[in-house]
């Protein structure tokens, strides 16, 4: 999905209740399920005596409408929740089987032999394997056979969950058009710098997965997080698996020096939590410690701007006591929330675009440089100002907030 | 002529341990021992003084023994036998501040190790991912073991200073585990249970007790060609655990409880006397802690034997397995892969639902 997509908007409803898909093996993780979409669906309806599997079935086929690579596998995922409505119904058909035995066995055979036609059809010739790794995926968590490194990341619940949780709100809801994420480095090290918006940090978990998705070595955006990520709990232990960490000098410098590609916004709270009247309007870059932090790792700095993260939660005024009261940088009132509560806190399905600028070296600078105050303030307004051109450019091209 | 080491606090088995090891050193000659209660285990052919290191008659040991290297081995976090947190406090900071003394008037003394630990750096959100041998901590230890550990490496930063011929050492170990240690930790670990801070998955790391022993006796002798053995050093195994996969490992159910209500489990296990549930450790296993051993391989030129993982291996093989061994654990799940797997019906879809679901809860 490296190209710019329009997909209408109506057509998210009918796909909403898409699985996330498992990403299976290190290729590109769309291509393998696929083998037609339009395939899929008609094997889970065959498959199939009605119920909740036909149902399921037919949101497959309106995503095969669709036509092109992706809706393919939109059919399989959705093929797939079908086969499992007839795994329901085979199992269902067992357990009744005492009054009418033979009848019910002889059903459940049938249903049987159906599958077994239909699942290799479904999920490609590989299906045991596929089955296989998700056994041995389930036995690596439930025994803790797995690693994660000194920040806690866990490599592979964020490539078979965390990831896939969040790539329906990509790829379906903002729709995250991703340009020059080639930008970004193969190897080494490399600094992503983004402009902050939306209330929610959304723009920074949308990165993550145009990075991880799109960026042809496969690499993880190791996001630097405020403090407050790390107090909260649940979202602490989710961040830190998720390879995030804490935003300071120390942990960016650790993350360069292995070769990490770390991602940073300097606005940090001014730039989340601006009213919606300033949106795309850079807030001051902080002190421009981050240039420092990369001018020492020799690492590059990449501009990155994303458009559509701004308007995801319009804020019209900020509760500052409530803040207070609560403990927060800032306490969001938009058209929608507080006032509808949990509905409110829906975000505005916007049409984003994250492009990632040219790459600035820093590797040409002696050492002594990353002290020198006037070189720092010249490199932070450099990016600060491509990411600004790189944003007003954006919205220029772009047709409306939400297509 | 060889050396002669004094070492406190040799009624602990560990230490004890350290003794018999030191004796087989070649260029020891004699260790003295020292603690206020007779050890329960064999010191090999070291000598054993019954001496509280907080009374001046340390300072005549010293001297009298011709004492030339000082392990501190006595700045620990549980009381041995009687006496609350109050008489363990004063034994870790008086008692240091005597032996320091002591040492102080003893021209003999070359070399002083002690022992901290990396909770000296505390366990707060607000920090690093990674603490190094200069990293100050955002929140002091506010009591407990942790605060005596900075006390005493303050007074032994003070006696460095005052002593510059003197090399000193100080090792900050991570939690020690093993087959053998009783340390809060293994306590905490050893509960059918695991009581663990709701929505936190701290991230731990372990040392062997054979590599503690192994440091310290590095730390005790002349350092190698190329090594610098003096200054202050984390040693900790490589890589980090978390709880919840600690947990997995070991085999037991982890219970999940609230932030405020943690201090409430906590004093209801202490009084029941099953673990020693501190607030310094809560903290730990809220935000936990991971160290750079950098400086540990590099200029102390010691590489632990065992990793942190395969610390805590060892440390689990040597214990009853939990109510869930991850044994029977990878059984069953076989099992549903062979039930499903030879039909081969539902097992994709499900084992992927199954799958989020033990996530969810880790």
């Amino acid at each position: 999905m490296a190209d710019a997509k329009v997909i209408p908007f109506d057509d998210d409803r009918s796909r909403g209740g898409g699985k996330p898909r498992r990403r299976s093996g290190a290729g590109r993780p769309r291509r393998p399920d696929g083998g037609g979409g339009a395939a899929g669906a008609e094997a889970a309806l065959s498959a199939l005596p009605g119920g909740q599997g036909s149902a399921a079935g037919e949101s497959g086929g309106d995503g095969a409408d669709d036509g092109a690579g992706e809706s393919g596998a939109d059919g399989g995922g959705a093929g797939r929740t079908g086969a499992a409505g007839a795994a329901d119904g085979a199992a269902s058909g067992g357990r009744t089987a005492p009054p009418g035995a033979e009848a019910a066995e002889a059903v459940a055979a049938a249903l049987q032999n159906a599958l077994m036609d239909a699942l290799p059809r479904l999920l490609g010739g590989g299906w045991e394997r596929k089955a296989t790794d998700a056994l041995s995926f389930l036995r690596r968590r439930l025994t803790g056979d797995y690693e994660v490194d000194e920040f806690g990341f866990d490599a592979e619940l964020t490539d078979q969950v965390l990831v896939p949780l969040f790539r329906p709100v990509f790829e379906k809801y903002f729709r995250v058009t991703v340009k020059g994420v080639e930008n970004i480095p193969d190897t080494g090290g490399a600094l992503v710098v983004c402009n902050h918006s939306g209330v929610v940090p959304w723009d920074g978990l949308m990165a993550q997965v145009a990075v991880h998705d799109h960026h042809p070595a496969d690499r993880h955006l190791r996001l630097l997080a405020a403090d407050l990520v790390f107090m909260l709990p649940f979202v602490n232990q989710l961040a830190r698996k998720g390879g995030h960490t804490l935003a300071c000098a120390d942990d960016a410098a650790r993350l360069l020096a292995r070769g990490e590609v770390v991602g940073v916004m300097p606005e940090g709270f001014k730039g989340i939590g601006k009213p919606f009247a300033d949106r795309y309007k850079l807030q001051r870059f902080g002190r421009g410690g981050f240039v420092s932090t990369a001018l020492r790792a020799g690492a590059p700095i990449v501009p990155c701007s994303i458009v559509g993260a701004e308007e995801i939660y319009p804020m019209i005024g900020n509760a500052k006591t409530v803040a207070r009261l609560l403990g927060l940088p800032y306490f969001p009132v938009t058209p929608t929330f507080p006032w509808l509560g949990a509905l409110g806190a829906v975000p505005l399905p916007t049409k984003w675009t994250i492009e990632f600028g040219e790459p600035i070296p820093t590797d040409g600078y002696p050492p002594e440089a990353a002290d020198d105050p006037m070189l720092m303030f010249n490199l932070t307004d450099q990016v600060r100002e491509t990411i600004q051109h790189t944003l007003y450019k954006l919205l220029v091209e772009r047709r409306s907030v939400f297509f | 002529m060889g050396r002669t080491v004094l070492v406190t606090g040799v009624a602990r088995p560990l230490v004890g341990r350290l003794v018999r090891r030191l004796l087989r050193e070649p260029d020891v000659d004699r260790v003295v021992g020292v603690d206020s209660r007779a050890p329960e285990h064999r010191l090999g052919g070291a000598e054993f003084v019954p001496a509280d290191i907080r009374h001046p008659v340390l300072a005549r040991i010293l001297v009298e023994h011709g004492i030339d290297t000082v392990m501190h081995m006595d700045v620990t976090g549980t009381p041995l036998a009687r006496g609350g947190r109050a008489a363990v406090k004063e034994n870790n900071v008086i008692g240091s501040m005597q032996l320091l003394g002591a040492c102080q008037q003893a021209p003999r003394v070359r070399r002083l190790v002690v022992k901290s630990t990396t909770s000296v750096y505390g366990s707060a959100p607000r920090d690093p991912a990674v603490f190094t041998e200069s990293t100050p901590p955002k929140a002091l230890p506010s009591g407990g073991f942790a605060k005596d550990a900075v006390e005493v490496e303050g007074y032994v930063r003070g006696f460095a200073r005052r002593r510059p011929d003197v090399a000193v050492c100080v090792l900050r170990f991570a939690n020690i585990l093993g087959p053998r240690v009783d340390t809060p930790l293994a306590e905490y670990l050893a509960l059918p249970a695991l009581p663990t801070v709701l929505g936190y998955d701290p991230r731990l790391q372990f040392v062997h007790e054979d590599d503690v022993l192994d440091v310290l006796l590095l730390a005790a002798g002349e350092p190698r060609r190329g090594t610098i053995n003096s200054g202050t050093f984390n040693i900790a195994g490589e890589g980090v655990l978390l709880l919840s996969q600690a947990a997995r490992r070991l085999g037991r159910p982890t219970v999940p409880v609230p932030l405020p209500a943690v201090t409430w489990v906590g004093s209801a296990l202490r009084s029941a006397g099953m673990t020693d549930f501190s607030p310094e450790q809560i903290r730990l296993l809220t935000h936990g802690r991971v160290v750079e051993t950098t400086q540990m391989r590099e200029l102390l030129g010691f590489t632990p034997e065992y990793s942190t993982v395969e610390t805590f291996a060892d440390f689990a093989a040597g214990r009853a397995a939990g109510l869930l061994p991850p044994r029977e654990v990878r059984r069953a799940v076989d099992a549903v892969g062979e039930l499903l797997g030879l039909p081969g019906a539902r097992t994709p879809v499900q084992a992927d639902g199954v799958a989020k679901e033990s996530v969810h809860d880790g």
